[in-house]
């Protein structure tokens, strides 16, 4: 039997009205799920904290805070942690690797941004995927059988050829297993980090701001330099900075490359020891040395409280570009 | 009367379509050109390939050749950027640039290196003066250029091309993001340039075009229909397609 | 016709710079790939990808990697997996159920961008204690859990970017029809979304199978293949990592192999990844 038109229209608003019920149940629980979930990555960030804090509180509590971060010597056996050596590995390996990568994934970005032709950018960009996408192991393998033996063979005795008066070219490391190394190799693997985010900050200019300056005749890199580089500055010094934390963060490619002495170094030829490398050569192991577990995670935590200390500035970097702009 | 710019066999594809078929154009010299059409006739196309700025668009290919005073700007070792000094272009909206009032007019000056004196403050208070905006902004000067309101940076726009002595006023639909007071006010402005300057103006009123225009482009689905002195047009259109649109039952 | 000024010279250099420092990148990548290619791919034998070590494998006698083949698709499957069971519904709250604009959003956003620029090592740390503090070993369900707890932040915040894009309109449309939150959340936004939610998850996949430093304490290493998520696992970073350190030559040419397999199979993931999200893409409202 067929029904009539009208029959239907009510038996539609009648069931309508019956399953209201049970979808308004459903979304109270969802939304209670949701809202409750989206706590997680708060409570991760807390527990992860407060883990390494307690793991690292009998260190804390016996040894100075200055005596850790500014010891030199690092001798676990005797009871002697300090930290010195593997701060200053991991900021002479980071700091070498941004003055190579900063200008050139910023330059690449420009290009990518400004430039390039939607085929060349088509063309371009799946290769700076790639190499993100690369893993640090591979990284360092390409490091220890390229990067290093050039830097040993060519690059180490050229420098010290040619500027023999100045230290930081000076070379007594003769393996090739140096903060150089460990900086080249870095550099490559944070370029494609540091032009995604530029890129991203760079498109966010408006076409009609392009328009206005070569409207007037100016070139393109006055344009770039005059009008965008002034609204993207923040940007592009967050990503900077982003780019350092990670560099900073890096483990296994720089622990292949980088020699893992811990002595501070001098030179740019020098072996160094960083912070990342310090734990995963030693944790895990060597547990029967009294602190030595201890002074690890509080390595750990020292790495973290970096890492929030260098998000915090590229935010406020990025807070500042955006009040400009809105102003 | 001369021309001040002509246009001829003039083809803009973008991608796969013809946007312009086919165009011959004369823009006298020292007057108000209006293009008139309906949306998407090309009117914005065909000003853009007046200062190169289809180079800009991505996948534009453009046949044929625009005379600037009797020089191809699209002959191959021309200078860009210096037709583009020639050419003044004011655009749909004013986009100020991020700097203070003073260097957004200055902003020319600088890249061109035209006048290298310390001291600009004149040259920029006239060009204020010009865009009749001087007495708004005379005490702030080093202020950002984006506390401005919308019809002052319309006019801002046109005090930082005007301060590089153009020729030429490209002028898109300048006062159709603008409240009725500014957009008199601009379009008063315009009257007053053309004393001076050869105005090429695209816009999309037509009492703006009757009120304004000299002489008069009418184009219909990227073919230009009509041109000729704007009171022929206007009162007297040959072609059936100027009329129907003048009637307003197209466009 | 055209005057050399110096303007134009400016744009000259800046051009060369910017071409200079694509062919530095473009010849790393060139550079890298050519080196893997050239040291793995003659060490690259069938036995490499079909057997497991067999005695004497360190010291460079009979026997392949596939314990740290299938154990890096376990670990990273099972990353994944747990960490996308998480990733979604933060990601859809964060989008539909929490004001997008609220301290509580930005808060959440920008606690993800801490946790994703955590080392993976210290990841490795807390999950090494983590491990101990619930009496476990080193295992594969040790190694997943922390491998998801790496993945999560990228999963999230790649998803987030994908959703903050939904057409708002969309939307709209669903809840001008009277549909819930939840109804718009699972039946509109998932299905327009998903060609980016699948690229998302891929990407925390192909990080999964190449981080080392999470899984070098917490997953063991073993030479044979898991059975159980309480055994010990494998994994492809730690096999280049570990034969590259053993003195002997043919041990090393071993690990270039293996890095040649580990780079190949990052890259199918991401060549897959844009497959199928291209695939799926026919389906969402342009």
């Amino acid at each position: 039997m067929v029904k009539s038109p009208e029959k239907v229209e009510d038996d539609h608003a009648r069931e309508a009205g019956k399953v209201l019920a049970s979808r308004q149940r459903a979304e109270r629980r969802a939304s209670f799920e949701f809202r409750a979930l989206s706590t997680l990555p708060a409570a991760l960030f807390v527990v992860i904290l407060i883990v390494l804090l307690v793991r690292a509180w009998p260190i804390l509590q016996q040894k100075s805070l200055v005596g850790l971060l500014l010891g030199d010597v690092w001798r676990p056996s005797e009871g002697q942690f300090g930290f010195l050596p593997f701060i200053a590995g991991s900021l002479w390996v980071t700091v070498l690797a941004m003055i190579f990568a900063a200008p050139v994934s910023i330059l690449c970005a420009i290009f990518l941004s400004e430039y390039a032709r939607p085929t060349t950018k088509a063309l371009i960009k799946p290769l700076i995927d790639i190499l993100a996408a690369i893993p640090s192991v591979v990284y360092g393998l390409w490091g220890v059988l390229v990067i290093v033996p050039w830097v040993q063979q060519s690059v180490g005795p050229a420098l010290g050829r040619w500027f023999p008066f100045l230290p930081l070219f000076n070379s007594s490391n003769p393996t090739g297993y140096s903060i150089l190394s460990g900086a080249l190799v870095l550099a490559v693997m944070v370029v494609p980090f540091i032009i995604a985010i530029s890129y991203e900050v760079m498109r966010t200019v408006p076409r009609g701001y392009h328009e206005a300056s070569l409207a007037v005749g100016a070139t393109r890199w006055q344009t770039v330099r005059y009008v965008v580089f002034p609204r993207v500055a923040g940007g592009l010094i967050a990503g900077v900075v982003l780019g350092t934390s990670r560099a900073f963060g890096e483990t296994m490619a720089v622990l292949m490359v980088v020699g893992n002495n811990p002595i501070i170094p001098h030179s740019i030829f020098d072996a160094a020891y960083p912070l990342t490398a310090l734990i995963a050569n030693n944790y895990g192991e060597m547990m029967s040395i009294p602190l030595y577990d201890s002074a690890l995670l509080a390595s750990a935590l020292l790495l973290m409280l970096i890492v929030l200390l260098f998000n915090v500035f590229a935010a406020l970097a990025l807070r500042r570009a955006t009040a400009r702009e809105q102003a | 009367m001369e021309n001040h710019i002509q246009i001829r066999n003039l083809k803009v594809r973008i991608g796969s379509t013809e946007i312009i078929k086919n165009a011959d154009i004369n823009i006298p010299d020292g007057q108000v050109t209006a293009i008139l059409g309906p949306s998407g006739c090309g009117k914005t196309t065909l000003l853009r390939s007046m200062n190169r700025f289809l180079d800009l668009t991505e996948n534009s290919r453009v046949e044929g050749e625009v005379f600037l005073d009797g020089q191809n700007i699209y002959a191959p070792g021309v200078d860009v950027t210096e037709i583009r000094r020639r050419i003044g272009l004011l655009a749909q909206r004013p986009y100020s640039l991020p700097m203070s009032i003073y260097e957004n007019v200055a902003y020319g000056l600088r890249i061109h290196r035209v006048n290298q004196s310390k001291n600009l403050k004149p040259i920029i208070r006239h060009y204020l003066e010009l865009a009749g905006l001087w007495d708004e902004v005379k005490s702030r000067l080093s202020d950002p250029a984006s506390a401005l309101s919308i019809g002052q940076q319309q006019r801002l726009c046109l005090a930082r091309g005007l301060a590089l002595e153009p020729e030429v006023i490209l002028a898109d639909e300048p006062t159709s993001a603008l409240d009725p007071i500014s957009a008199q006010h601009i379009e008063g402005k315009l009257q007053e340039l053309k004393e001076k300057y050869t105005i090429v103006l695209v816009t999309h009123t037509l009492r703006q075009a009757r009120r304004l225009a000299d002489h008069v482009v009418f184009m219909y689905l990227g073919e230009v229909v009509e041109q000729g002195p704007a009171r022929e047009v206007f009162d007297n259109p040959q072609m059936e397609r100027t009329k129907a649109y003048l009637q307003g039952s197209i466009g | 016709m055209k005057r050399m000024t110096r303007r134009h010279l400016e744009e000259l250099i800046a051009q060369g710079l910017m071409f200079l420092s694509l062919a530095l990148v473009a010849g790393s990548l060139g550079w890298i790939l050519f080196t893997i290619i050239q040291r793995g791919a003659p060490a690259l034998t069938w036995d490499m990808i079909t057997k497991t070590p067999k005695g004497g494998f360190y010291m460079g006698k009979e026997g392949g990697v596939l314990n740290a083949i299938l154990g890096s698709l376990y670990l990273a499957l099972g990353g994944t997996v747990a960490a996308l069971v998480f990733s979604l519904p933060i990601s859809l709250g964060l989008n539909i159920y929490i004001p997008r604009k609220s301290r509580w959003a930005l808060l959440v956003r920008s606690l993800l961008d801490v946790l994703w620029g955590i080392p993976s090592i210290v990841y490795g740390a807390f999950g090494f204690t983590l491990m101990l503090a619930l009496g476990m070993r080193a295992s594969l369900l040790a190694g997943i859990i922390t491998l998801a707890f790496v993945e999560l932040p990228i999963m999230v915040r790649a998803m987030d970017e994908v959703l903050r894009r939904m057409p708002r309109d969309l939307e709209n449309a669903s809840y001008a029809m009277g549909a819930t939150r939840i109804e718009t959340a699972l039946r509109v936004v998932l299905p327009q979304m998903l060609p980016g939610l699948v690229t998302a998850v891929m990407l925390a996949f192909g990080r999964g199978i190449g981080d080392a430093a999470s899984v070098l304490f917490t997953a063991g290493y073993t030479d044979r293949i898991p059975t159980s998520l309480m055994d010990p696992t494998a994994s492809l970073p730690l096999a280049v990592f570990f034969q590259l350190s053993m003195p002997y030559p043919e041990v090393q040419k071993r690990a270039y192999a293996a890095a040649l397999i580990l780079t190949i199979l990052v890259l199918l993931v991401s060549f897959l990844s844009r497959w199928i999200s291209a695939r799926l893409s026919r389906y969402s409202i342009k």
